[in-house]
């Protein structure tokens, strides 16, 4: 493999090759900076290039691959939604208040993890404000532009980690998803995005939205490399209160099983009549692809979702009062206007939610008694026009910016894995591949 | 419930209450939040939960 294919590798691929020295490290990580280079002023899915710093590292790998290390992730550039602490970088988390914090003092424990792998990081990625956000559109930083069709939404929060991705800038990133956040930019920009089960990887050096709705995941170019991060991101960390004790769970190795023996079915009802006819394609693709021929309903999705709108609103704006209080002009219009109509919610809604929320797990662990997988779309429609205020749904005209994640919110909500990847065998699978269009996953543990 | 529920009077009445700054051309998206908040909560305490549904204390998926 040339230098130049890596920016269309995955990161399996490229990692084989930096081991192989069939390239180096240094190579792949010259392509990468050059082809941020090239397209960052277009895309704006970089806040922070760390140039010096990865060209240093990338010389470090080459030495220890030399040297006969194990690496699995050997030579991989990446880059991560800059709510994650880089040392020596402010953690702005999407926001203008926050650059007026200190530098980080240390990585992330995801970050420590990917670079203690082999991989290699390029800079700090665009997001959403406090990552309140759907669109990629952000006032301080510029929005993040889908780079399949610069006119559309790249979708966010995360929108940074789809953009760098899919324009191949870096094979690999890493967002966080509190209602969908990995998912929406995955599914707008044709990748794999993985939401793994609420306390399964670390959170701890990552500026927080939701606390009991936040998860941090990966974003790539293939399945397998999902597999492939997910396990190096694995690890117990005393210091992220919420990370549940679970043992490790090795996927990549499960890959060569396929999905013989898995129960599968599509979910019908509310994910159905909430759809435009692009996503029940790519879903009814993925759904013929695997033979799952049985469709459920899943009871009360909409209220899943509108519980998940009140924990949101509530919590983020407890997170943010002072900021809120005191600098209002200093927020991004689209979230300060949310984050100040989320201070009024009474605490009786909030205790509802909490109380629907236990119901609602309840409720799906019965379900996954008898099911192993349930396929959905990811999002409603396909990657939409830049600055689109309203959307039609099911006969109805409803505001687009909170509404991209009707399907995501419901499943994150009780802390449900949740993987999204481009269904290509679908009709009208070209369009999708250029806008997205992504099919998800739900299971219960599968991550 | 939604239909008879003041936005205008609420946001100006916790506005007060938490000390907020809201510039009148804010106003209008504050309070078509809050007023999708209550329809969303709307639709949660419509819902029959029994009285031993707790929210969990300590959240596992």
């Amino acid at each position: 493999m040339s230098s130049f294919d890596s920016i269309h590798a995955d990161a399996t691929t490229i990692a084989g090759s930096v081991k192989d020295t069939d390239l180096t490290a240094a190579d792949v990580i010259s392509s990468s900076l050059d082809r941020i280079k090239q397209l960052n002023s277009t895309l704006g899915a970089f806040t922070d290039v760390t140039e010096t710093k990865a060209l240093r590292d990338a010389q470090e790998v080459d030495r220890q691959v030399a040297a006969g290390a194990y690496l699995p992730l050997a030579g991989v550039p990446f880059a991560v939604k800059n709510l994650f602490d880089i040392e020596g970088i402010t953690t702005c988390a999407g926001s203008k208040i926050n650059r007026d914090n200190p530098p980080a003092a240390a990585d992330a424990f995801l970050v420590s993890r990917l670079k203690s792998a082999g991989a290699i990081l390029t800079g700090s990625l665009n997001m959403g404000e406090y990552a309140y956000d759907f669109t990629g559109e952000n006032v301080h930083d510029g929005n993040c532009l889908n780079p399949h069709d610069t006119n559309r939404m790249a979708g966010g929060s995360s929108s940074g980690s789809g953009s760098s991705v899919a324009s191949g800038m870096v094979p690999i990133s890493l967002g966080s998803d509190t209602n969908g956040s990995i998912r929406v930019p995955s599914s707008f920009c044709g990748l794999f995005g993985l939401k793994p089960t609420y306390g399964r990887l670390s959170r701890h050096g990552t500026f927080p939205f939701v606390g009991s709705l936040d998860h941090l995941g990966p974003i790539t170019r293939s399945a397998r490399d999902l597999a492939l991060v997910f396990d190096v991101l694995q690890g117990p960390d005393p210091m992220d209160p919420a990370q549940a004790d679970k043992p490790f769970l090795a996927t990549t190795t499960e890959l060569k099983n396929g999905i013989d023996g898995l129960r599968i079915a599509t979910a019908g009802g509310y994910f159905r009549s909430n759809a435009e006819p692009e996503a029940l394609a790519a879903l009814d693709a993925a759904a013929a692809a695997v033979g799952a021929s049985r469709e459920v309903e899943i009871p009360e999705a909409a209220r899943a979702r509108a519980a998940a709108y009140v924990i949101t609103a509530s919590e983020g704006a407890n997170l943010h009062f002072d900021r809120i209080r005191s600098r209002p002009d200093d927020f991004d219009p689209d979230t300060r206007d949310r984050f100040l109509a989320g201070t009024m919610i009474p605490a009786l809604w909030v205790q509802q939610a909490h109380r629907f929320r236990s119901w609602f797990r309840a409720m799906m662990s019965e379900m996954f008694e008898n099911l192993d997988i349930i396929l959905t779309p990811t999002t409603p429609f396909a990657a939409l026009p830049s600055g689109t205020k309203t959307i039609t749904l099911d006969g109805q005209v409803i505001p687009a910016r909170p509404n991209i994640g009707l399907f995501t919110q419901p499943f994150s909500f009780i802390g449900l894995a949740r993987r999204s990847g481009p269904a290509r065998g679908a009709p009208s699978a070209r369009h999708r591949r250029r806008q997205g269009a992504g099919r998800s996953t739900l299971n219960q543990e599968g991550g | 419930m939604s239909e008879i529920f003041d936005a205008k009077a609420y946001v100006t009445h916790m506005q007060a209450l938490n000390e907020l700054t809201i510039e009148s051309d804010w106003r209008p998206e504050v309070e078509a939040h809050i007023t999708a908040t209550k329809k969303a909560a709307d639709l949660l305490l419509s819902f029959p939960l029994d009285d031993t549904e707790e929210a969990a204390p300590v959240f596992v998926p």
